[in-house]
């Protein structure tokens, strides 16, 4: 009488990682086309950004930012605020779309009916994750676009500043999707899951110098939202996309990268660790 | 002795003082169809929730397909389909790419067209499940338990809501997984579904097996006694006998042709309906 279901590897085999990561590939595409035909999730999380940059650069077309030391720069709205809304992008794909989506899996039936099946929860989370990343490379490329088609920013054009953009793009977006996972945890029901997520993600991005020039915020709070990730996925892609002399209006007057990749890696780790933690299927009662 | 798929023996379930199911046995074996009956309430779906792993027992041994559900992994549901009695929110992927998804997770699937034709979903295999009729996302439902080619399959109140044609389909369809040997545990509020099916009937009321036995003899012989049932002046009046064509061919002589006369055999409903009762009445005493 044993063996009866077999047929499958062990999932920790080199056949059961094979396998995995073969059902997660697939899971990545399924993510993908259900995502796009959600109505609400192409209105607020993938267009929300482009919306918002187009609001910011109109409204303060005419304003000059405050080079932090007395004086003004040069710089145009829309392009201080393109690097803002590809870290709010990062942001929505994960955290917002994760957070809601897979909160919404756990009272619908979904995750339960999944938890019937042999699909490795693993699997279920490179799906999810690739469904982050994907769309939120979609959205970058549609930010950029608009960037420079309709409000006439000039990108940069050296390779150094596009690898800056990649794993800024890459760690962060990882990052947040681990990050949603893990919030999904958090709100009581599928019904109640953008009422707790949706406020957590507009506060953290007040806060993080999204909406609001980094350095004009108080002190204390910069140093709150340094103790988060987005601010540090803000200061990457503005790293990766303002020219090199914007710097100076910089914490320290510089680009930190190294902060940026460091403080993206320890959230990295966190988001796995609280994953690892809290994801389950249903809880069994 | 055929090969048992299903071992349960004194099955206990209680959440605190609640008693949910109180020493529960019953088995499967292999090929056969098992319908579980019994009223809202008495226990069902705790039964087959535990059999499927979705629920812990508190006492008792359960053992499907030769492994205990509570400890069971990946590769032990992949011999397993499952019908949920509640699919939950209807998928915005369409039927097609449901079933693909799931196939990918089995070691030895059934062929997605296949299955569509067997489900006679073939004509909807491109629309999204979410936009089916009630009746046409259950056939889904039931499509994503089978395509997986499990040796045990739970169908979980699979028709209600089905029409009186999309019923008798339906069966037909059970008709031919039960020729390719598939195992199925079965629960239903509908006793003509159970007597069509089922090898056998297992009643749970009051949390416990209140009866056992083929859809023809359940109950006992006693049970089957024809009832005679006629009309004298304003009284309807019955009797059961074994003999009706006497009791009908004195009441003949009585009264001449007696007013809205019947002879019944008791249906798979009546006899159900006595076991529970007496079943309640007993409890009582």
């Amino acid at each position: 009488m044993t063996g009866l279901g077999g047929g499958l590897p062990h999932p920790l085999s080199p056949a059961g990682i094979a396998r995995t990561a073969r059902i997660g590939v697939g899971r990545v595409a399924y993510e993908v086309r259900t995502y796009f035909r959600q109505l609400d999730q192409v209105l607020f999380t993938f267009l929300f950004p482009v919306l918002m940059l187009g609001i910011f650069a109109s409204v303060f077309e005419t304003m000059t930012f405050p080079d932090g030391r007395g004086g003004t720069t040069e710089i145009a709205a829309a392009e201080y605020y393109l690097p803002a809304m590809l870290a709010s992008g990062i942001l929505l794909s994960g955290v917002q779309n994760l957070g809601v989506d897979v909160a919404v899996a756990r009272t619908n039936g979904t995750l339960k009916r999944l938890a019937g099946t042999p699909m490795p929860p693993v699997a279920f989370l490179i799906g999810k994750i690739g469904q982050a990343v994907v769309t939120g490379l979609a959205q970058a490329i549609v930010l950029l676009a608009v960037g420079v088609l309709v409000f006439g920013v000039a990108l940069p054009t050296s390779a150094g500043s596009w690898a800056t953009f990649g794993w800024v793009f890459a760690l962060g977006t990882v990052t947040s999707a681990l990050l949603g996972v893990a919030l999904s945890r958090v709100p009581r029901s599928g019904r109640s899951a953008t009422a707790v997520i949706i406020p957590i993600v507009l506060v953290v991005q007040f806060a993080s110098g999204i909406f609001i020039q980094f350095s004009l915020l108080p002190e204390w709070m910069q140093q709150a939202a340094q103790a988060l990730p987005v601010a540090w996925m803000a200061l990457g892609m503005r790293a990766a996309l303002l020219p090199e002399s914007y710097a100076m209006l910089e914490v320290g007057e510089s680009w930190n990268l190294a902060g940026v990749g460091i403080a993206l890696g320890v959230w990295l780790v966190v988001g796995l660790i609280a994953v690892r933690l809290t994801f389950r299927w249903i809880r069994r009662s | 002795m055929a090969n048992r798929l299903v071992e349960v023996q004194h099955l206990r379930k209680s959440y605190g003082e609640h008693v949910a199911l109180d020493d529960v046995s019953l088995h499967i074996d292999e090929g056969e169809t098992l319908a579980l009956l019994g009223p809202n309430g008495a226990g069902k779906s705790t039964t087959i929730e535990i059999l499927e792993g979705y629920r812990v027992r508190s006492g008792g041994d359960v053992r499907v397909l030769g492994e205990d559900p509570q400890h069971a992994g990946v590769a032990w549901r992949a011999g397993l389909g499952i019908v949920l009695q509640s699919s939950g929110e209807a998928s915005v992927a369409t039927v097609r790419e449901e079933l693909r998804g799931l196939a990918a997770l089995f070691p030895d699937s059934r062929d997605v067209d296949e299955v569509l034709a067997a489900v006679g979903l073939e004509q909807h295999a491109g629309r999204r499940i979410a936009s089916l009729s009630g009746g046409l996302q259950r056939r889904a439902d039931v499509a994503m338990g089978i395509v997986g080619r499990p040796r045990l399959l739970f169908l979980d109140e699979p028709t209600t809501g089905f029409d009186a044609e999309a019923r008798r389909e339906f069966w037909s369809l059970i008709r031919s997984l039960q020729a390719d040997g598939t195992t199925i545990l079965l629960t239903t509020h509908y006793l003509e579904e159970a007597a069509q099916l089922a090898d056998r009937i297992v009643v749970i009321a009051d949390r416990r097996v209140a009866a056992e036995g083929a859809p023809d003899a359940i109950g006992g012989a006693e049970a089957r006694t024809p009832i005679v049932r006629w009309r004298e002046g304003d009284v309807v009046r019955e009797q059961r006998t074994q003999d009706p064509g006497a009791l009908v061919a004195s009441l003949v002589a009585r009264l001449g042709e007696p007013e809205a006369l019947e002879v019944v055999r008791p249906s798979l409903e009546d006899v159900y309906l006595d076991i529970v009762r007496a079943d309640r009445e007993e409890a009582r005493a």
